[in-house]
């Protein structure tokens, strides 16, 4: 295999991407918008009669909203390569000189690129807001924002592969908005984003545990509020092993892929 | 030398046999054309020989090499206008190019060379930094044409390359592939249903039903097959009997009221059928076209069910089955 020429089949991909992310610039707004609701809204109104020992219920749901946006924003970029197959453009790809796997990884470049550009914002918007007082607590540093994007960014190559996964399989657009928010939902509400995970109900525990996005989440208050329910290094460790695990499969499905 | 040249070629979709031992060969320069109704499989060989769909028995060499054991090798030899628009509308024609060119990993200074030369091939230089959304469907073909040249391929694939185009962009891109063939010595293969545009643009045509080739010569030739010109006849009562013993009737056939002869000098010979057959209420007589062919050989010129078939299609397949 030529590396030169995959890394330039990657680099082709990855350009696509982000000349169509930057022309959609609804996307762009959409993505920012609905995060700062949930933060502002939810979080404000629900914060003002909940209350978290040590936190303010806002700042303890940042890392969860940040994770949120990531996950919704990821997954549902599987979505273009439906759009990609339903003209032609996915075959003129495909017959392209390079292998599936290039194709997968200048996809998941791309989509981690827009959920990169969208979580810089909103971290710079949660700085923002912590400087403002609106909201408090938050632990921002250099070194503490640093992290936080490298938990995205595994966050974010995972989720894009499992919206690739499922886009890979489906036919047309709506049935991959039916499979994913199928997908979506539960991991986003099971992970502890809008509550503490440390005193749930016996039945909740174990799907809690069973949802990576959990170890996102923790993994993030860990370095943006010092608070966490389990080691930072264990959090990654699972994070980065389940990124690792659906590139793998998405790369598998990508090989078997119909056209 | 055969730039193409298929062996047994068969494509199976969970028991529905799509291509069927299809032996295909093309010569070098040549315009070739792969004719037959919906779900004839010429998709589906199209698909094969490009290296995107897996032979399920057979081998296909394209320019030589093996699709399934060589497909980077293919790939790069061949150049692909889809059926469907298979370029980018978010994109810019330019920008579009531009990601061919990174795919098939051409440096830079070769991959602005060539946009600039299928810009002026296919007319768009000036339209070159416009968004694809804002073109018309002719001008997105001849992107799509222009962008399937840019790496030189020496084989050139069109799958239905004038569906729903307007009768001046059709003559555009026919125009184009004949520059191309005569020029650059570019073998063409081309699917369509439309009979004229088999007829006007191709050396040589296999006319495909049920994955299999019925029939593959050249236009002229297939032609001949029908025996001479066409005349069809409206009328209510005919006297079959008597035509029948005409010996320059070639070949009869009646259908919903109307009786289809081929027949040797139709001109000289028309008042004498018109004297024996009865009451005409009208007659047309005119050369046969490939339509005339495609009738002969018995192939449906429309079928809507697509071979591949839905799911739906399967579950009411297996349940006939048994």
């Amino acid at each position: 295999m030529d590396i030169y020429k995959e890394l330039n089949g990657i680099l082709a991909i990855w350009y696509r991407e982000i000349k169509v992310f930057l022309r959609e610039k609804s996307r762009i707004v959409a993505s920012i918008v609905n995060p700062i609701l949930w933060l502002l809204v939810f979080g404000g109104g629900l914060g003002s009669s909940v209350s978290i020992p040590g936190v303010n219920y806002q700042s303890f749901i940042f890392p969860g909203i940040l994770t949120q946006a990531v996950l919704f924003s990821s997954v549902f970029f599987g979505v273009y390569i439906v759009w990609d197959r339903k003209i032609d453009f996915l075959k003129e790809v495909l017959v392209a000189p390079i292998s599936r796997t290039s194709i997968f990884m200048g996809k998941i470049i791309g989509g981690a690129t827009d959920s990169m550009v969208q979580s810089i914002i909103l971290l710079l918007i949660g700085l923002l807001l912590s400087r403002v007082g609106l909201i408090s607590g938050l632990n921002i540093t250099a070194f503490s924002l640093f992290a936080a994007l490298i938990i995205l960014f595994l966050s974010t190559c995972a989720f894009v592969s499992v919206g690739l996964i499922i886009g890979s399989q489906m036919e047309s657009p709506e049935g991959f908005q039916l499979i994913s928010s199928f997908l979506i939902f539960p991991l986003f509400f099971l992970s502890g984003a809008l509550f503490p995970i440390n005193n749930l109900p016996a039945w909740l525990t174990p799907l809690t545990l069973a949802d990576p996005l959990t170890y996102s989440v923790d993994a993030l208050r860990s370095v943006l509020l010092n608070v966490s329910h389990f080691r930072f290094i264990f959090d990654v460790g699972v994070l980065a092993g389940f990124t690792v695990l659906v590139i793998i499969i998405g790369t598998y499905a990508f090989k078997k892929m119909k056209v | 030398m055969a730039i193409i040249e298929t062996e047994d070629l068969t494509k199976e979709y969970d028991g529905l046999i799509a291509v069927n031992k299809l032996n295909l060969k093309v010569e070098e320069g040549e315009i070739f054309g792969l004719l037959g109704p919906n779900g004839a499989g010429k998709s589906t060989t199209l698909l094969m020989l490009t290296t995107i769909v897996r032979p399920t028995s057979g081998t296909a060499r394209v320019n030589g090499f093996d699709v399934v054991h060589q497909p980077d090798h293919v790939r790069r030899s061949i150049g692909i206008v889809f059926q469907d628009p298979s370029s980018d509308d978010t994109l810019t024609a330019y920008e579009n190019l531009k990601l061919h060119g990174m795919l098939y990993n051409m440096p830079k200074d070769l991959r602005e060379k060539r946009i600039k030369e299928v810009l002026e091939l296919v007319d768009l230089t000036d339209r070159k930094d416009d968004l694809v959304k804002q073109y018309s469907g002719g001008m997105r073909r001849r992107l799509e044409l222009g962008r399937g040249l840019m790496h030189h391929p020496k084989i050139v694939f069109l799958d239905e390359p004038t569906l729903g185009l307007d009768p001046q962009s059709r003559e555009n891109i026919w125009h184009y592939v004949e520059k191309l063939s005569k020029e650059e010595r570019i073998s063409v293969i081309i699917t369509t249903h439309y009979m004229d545009e088999a007829d006007k643009l191709c050396n040589r045509l296999a006319i495909i039903d049920k994955g299999r080739i019925v029939a593959s010569d050249s236009p002229e030739m297939l032609k001949k097959v029908i025996g001479g010109d066409v005349i069809n006849i409206k009328i209510k009562y005919p006297d079959l009997e008597k035509i029948k013993k005409l010996d320059f009737v070639k070949k009869i056939t009646e259908k919903n009221g109307i009786v289809s002869l081929a027949v040797t000098d139709a001109n000289k010979h028309l008042a004498q059928i018109l004297q024996v057959i009865g009451n005409v209420d009208s007659v047309e007589l005119r050369s046969p076209t490939l339509d005339d062919v495609f009738l002969l050989w018995k192939v449906s010129p429309q079928r809507d069910e697509s071979a591949e078939g839905g799911w739906a299609e399967k579950i009411v397949n297996y349940r006939s089955k048994k």
